[in-house]
């Protein structure tokens, strides 16, 4: 089996033909949908105009100028509920433009000539402190610098772009895109980044406020969330991030398991199981507590795993990692929803052997650090609260954006997020 | 079933459809090739004295995904030796005794005109055209449209061909030229038997903007061109029109330019065309499109019970009147079907910008399927033409048909507007916004 052709890019990168007639199908619709759907308010019938009259160009700077991770959100974007989603042709029985592949055509061209997107102004004596370089992170960055801001960017890994990077699917992006792309911009705004910096407790955070005059959190999320059955801390059951994380760190080249047992029904647990599927597991089963219309995962991501090879079981709960010291086996018990409370159905437990177990049931929320924040106001679900239109914490020197504030969205929302609090630190600062 | 033959001013040919001199008729190979697959006729590309040619010679402009719906080319006649074209002709007409094939010449002297007609008539031509037309190249040396655009030239030379013509004569015309009725009568007071247009339109294709340099390219220079193809085609269908309605024309008519399909072909033999030729859609798509073209044109006269094209060449005449005769009761306004309607808003901004402001948006943004404003609707089918979904929009009739009256009408009547502040100014019946609503968000 080639591992290397199953992780080909399901988004490639279009040749010139492609978007010239693509470009080309573009009603350049009035108030377009796509734009109202896309988190980030691209002007995609301009941009699609620029291609189409070979303004490469212009077409990226429009990009730019709403999206700064342009290119990856080109690839990563779940599209067909954004804007494709909300393209009119969808309405005519017509495939939806191919608005992220156009998009990639236009960043990737702008990232290979290395286009010089804005001028930056001139230092205005002011600086700002970001932690976690993911999408949220560089988006603020971006958006201060140009400002003139001066921006020290915190991270804890040795690599940029957080989840990004070591999140999403491989067979949407690769890392060197993810990376050349953060790269580019690093050149253009010329922000700073310090690697290695994990931001953790009060003398840091001092540290910051009287060094900085605003700072930006853009830590995202924690680890995988525990199920808290019997079993869970054998070897061979992984938490989904670290699995993901770990797969794309260090690519995986041989099988590495025969039968993989996936628990959950989002979007991380539709990817955990095309990943395994296509890394060369002989068999992959994904277990949800729920029936198959109640999961959270889009429709198009589910539709990828049974491409993959990989099948579902549906209203089984996991009540117990069985085996030695690997696990060998899950134990499920059937459920039933009556009068929508998950119900366990008596005597219907089972198991289904396998040798690896991977939890994907959500990432916890970083919480030990934040309340290291003076006055920082956390939400019941452990989510920051900010001020929708400004990113401004209840620490007013404190502002926040992307999955830390979101509880976990998508890398669009990130960007938006962080590009918000850039521009409500310059008028926090202004005032 | 239908009879697609036609006898074109004493030249017979299976069906209505040849090839236009060019390209696709520069040899007897090609010929052969088109009528083996079923086109009925080809005028052969023209014959002269041969040329040299430049290399690069064609341009197209292509339109958001459709490639070369025109074409620019600054190629000259036949750059073949005319013996090696009257053999191949002989060889054609042995072959195919029922094709029409037409002679296409362009010469200089009373000599030269004298002797090429024989030739070509020796060798079987069952028809002659005189290339009139050609605008780039043969023109500045006297010849093509530099006979088109003199209509007394033209009718000289004309004559000199009817002198020694014992097959009919087509005079192609250029459209280079601000009245084409001129020339066709000139054509007609020579003796030709019948005319054929349009021949290629003097144009420009485009400019390579970082090179400087128009198309198409001849190392560091161009020239001027001439334009065919789909684009053409309105200017061709009213210049037919043209000859065909006027009383000192009316010759039979060969109608060229732009044609793709059976439908265009029909619209030509609408306005008066017995045949038809095609150039451009056989250098794009080959002469396999004949298939369609047949194929079209006789479900077109069966659905219609036509049995010859005779009986609908020039149907549509009648129904083209001036502008000063046109029912100015009709009322149309755009209605819009509301199932059908994808909410691209087009329409909206069509008319609200480049119309007259007869259509509104929800207040409601998440409802996007605009309104028609009847009051303000001047019915001038904009928004229908441009609402990509089809029938979504149509013009709907409003007035009741009982009234008539026309522009003649009215001047005879005195009831026309005459002054700058006129109170009879047709666009005082509907509302236009003052200028500084334009700032009001
Ligand atoms: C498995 C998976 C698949 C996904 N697939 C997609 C997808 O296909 N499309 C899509 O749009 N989105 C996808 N997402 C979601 C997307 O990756 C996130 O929404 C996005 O990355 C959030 O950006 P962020 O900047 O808020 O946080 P993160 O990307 O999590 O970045 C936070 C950064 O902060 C750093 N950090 C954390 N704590 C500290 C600290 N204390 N000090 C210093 N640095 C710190 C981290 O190392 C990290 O680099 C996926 C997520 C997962 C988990
Ligand atoms: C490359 C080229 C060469 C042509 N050469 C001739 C020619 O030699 N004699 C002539 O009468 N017309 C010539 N024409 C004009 C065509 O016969 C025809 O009148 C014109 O192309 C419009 O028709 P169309 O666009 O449907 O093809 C030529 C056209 C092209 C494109
Ligand atoms: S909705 Fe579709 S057709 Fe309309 S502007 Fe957007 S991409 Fe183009
Ligand atoms: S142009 Fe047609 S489809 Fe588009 S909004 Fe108007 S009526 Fe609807
Ligand atoms: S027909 Fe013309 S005036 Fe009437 S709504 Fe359409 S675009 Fe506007």
């Amino acid at each position: 089996m080639d591992i290397e052709k199953n992780f080909a890019q399901i988004k490639p990168l279009m040749n010139s033909s492609e978007a010239y007639y693509e470009s080309s199908r573009c009603l350049f619709c009035y108030d377009a949908p796509c734009t109202i759907a896309c988190p980030t308010a691209i002007d995609i019938p301009l941009f699609i105009r620029q291609i189409n009259s070979e303004n490469i160009i212009g077409a990226a700077k429009t990009i730019y100028e709403s999206n700064y991770l342009g290119n990856t959100c080109g690839k990563v974007c779940p599209t067909e509920v954004l804007c494709e989603g909300a393209c009119v042709f969808n309405k005519l029985n017509i495939p939806a433009i191919d608005i992220g592949r156009l998009q990639n055509y236009a960043t990737n061209n702008a990232i290979l000539t290395k286009l010089n997107l804005v001028e930056i102004p001139d230092s205005i004596g002011k600086s700002i402190a970001i932690i976690g370089a993911g999408p949220a992170g560089i988006s603020c960055a971006c958006q201060l610098r140009s400002e003139g801001y001066k921006v020290d960017i915190f991270e804890a890994r040795n690599n940029p772009s957080g989840l990004a990077l070591h999140g999403v699917a491989p067979y949407k992006i690769t890392n060197e895109e993810v990376l050349m792309e953060v790269e580019f911009l690093r050149e253009q705004f010329g922000f700073n980044v310090f690697y290695n910096q994990r931001v953790e407790n009060k003398e840091d955070m001092e540290y910051l406020e009287s060094k900085y005059g605003a700072i930006f959190l853009g830590i995202g999320l924690g680890g995988s969330t525990a199920i808290k059955i019997r079993g869970e801390n054998k070897q061979n059951c992984f938490g989904a991030t670290e699995f993901i994380e770990q797969i794309k760190i260090e690519p995986i080249v041989e099988p590495f398991a025969k039968k993989v047992i996936v628990l959950g029904g989002g979007n991380t647990a539709m990817d955990v199981a095309t990943e395994s599927a296509k890394l060369g597991a002989e068999k992959v089963i994904l277990a949800y507590r729920r029936t198959k219309s109640e999961m959270k995962a889009y429709y198009f991501e589910y539709d990828l795993t049974k491409d993959a090879g990989a099948e579902s079981v549906f209203n089984v709960a996991p009540i117990e990692i069985v085996g030695k010291n690997s696990a060998e086996g899950v134990k499920f018990i059937r459920t039933e929803t009556i009068d929508g409370k998950l119900e366990y159905i008596s005597s219907s437990e089972f198991v289904i052997a396998c040798d690896l177990v991977v939890k994907a049931t959500g990432q916890v929320k970083q919480t030990s650090m934040l309340t290291n924040i003076s006055g920082l106001k956390i939400d019941k679900s452990g989510q920051i609260s900010v001020n929708l239109s400004s990113g401004q914490t209840s620490n007013p020197k404190y502002f926040a954006g992307g999955d830390v504030v979101n509880g976990g969205k998508e890398v669009v929302n990130a960007v938006f997020e962080g590009k918000i609090a850039g521009k409500g630190i310059h008028e926090f600062l202004c005032k | 079933m239908a009879n697609l033959n036609i006898n074109f001013a004493g030249i017979k040919s299976p069906n209505p459809f040849w090839l236009a001199s060019g390209p696709p008729t520069n040899s007897g190979y090609q010929i052969m090739k088109a009528f083996d697959q079923g086109w009925g006729g080809a005028v052969w590309k023209t014959l002269g004295v041969p040329v040299v040619n430049v290399s690069s010679r064609y341009g197209a402009i292509n339109h958001r995904g459709n490639k070369m719906v025109g074409l620019n080319n600054i190629e000259l006649i036949t750059d073949r030796r005319l013996s090696d074209n009257l053999r191949e002709m002989e060889e054609v007409k042995k072959h195919f005794p029922d094709h029409a094939v037409i002679a296409s010449l362009m010469v200089q002297s009373k000599t030269e005109w004298h002797q090429i007609v024989k030739d070509v008539q020796n060798a079987g031509a069952d028809g002659i055209e005189l290339n009139f037309g050609c605008p780039h190249g043969m023109c500045e040396r006297g010849m093509g449209s530099a006979v088109g655009q003199e209509p007394e030239v033209l009718e000289l030379l004309t004559g000199w061909v009817m002198d020694v013509a014992k097959v009919p004569v087509i005079v192609k015309l250029t459209p280079n030229i601000s009245d084409i009725t001129v020339p066709a009568q000139a054509a007609r007071r020579a003796g030709a038997d019948a005319i054929s247009l349009i021949n290629t339109i003097q144009s420009l294709i485009g400019i390579d903007i970082d090179k400087f340099i128009a198309y198409p390219v001849v190392e560091n220079h161009s020239t001027n061109g001439g334009y065919c193809g789909p684009a053409v085609k309105p200017i061709a269908l009213n210049m037919v029109k043209n000859c065909a309605q006027n009383p000192y024309v009316q010759l039979p008519i060969s109608g060229i330019g732009g044609i793709e399909n059976w439908r265009d072909a029909v619209e030509f033999i609408l306005l008066g065309s017995t045949s038809v030729q095609i150039c451009t859609a056989v250098m794009h798509y080959g002469f396999g499109i004949i298939r369609e073209l047949t194929a079209g044109l006789e479900q077109y006269m069966d659905s219609h019970g036509f049995a010859t094209i005779d009986q609908f060449v020039g149907k549509a005449l009648p129904n083209i009147k001036d502008w000063a005769d046109l029912n100015l009761k009709y009322s149309v306004k755009a209605s819009i079907d509301e199932d059908k309607c994808i909410g691209c808003q087009l329409c909206y901004t069509a008319c609200e910008d480049g119309a007259h402001q007869a259509i509104d948006l929800n207040d409601d943004k998440s409802i996007r399927i605009p309104k028609i404003n009847e009051e303000n609707c001047v019915g001038c089918n904009l928004c229908s033409l441009i609402c990509p979904v089809e029938n979504c929009i149509t013009m709907v009739r409003k007035d009741d048909g009982k009234q008539h009256i026309t522009w003649k009408q009215r001047t005879e009547a005195d009831n026309i507007p005459l002054i700058f502040d006129d109170e009879l100014a047709g666009g005082l019946s509907h509302a236009v916004r003052k200028p500084i609503d334009a700032l009001k968000k």
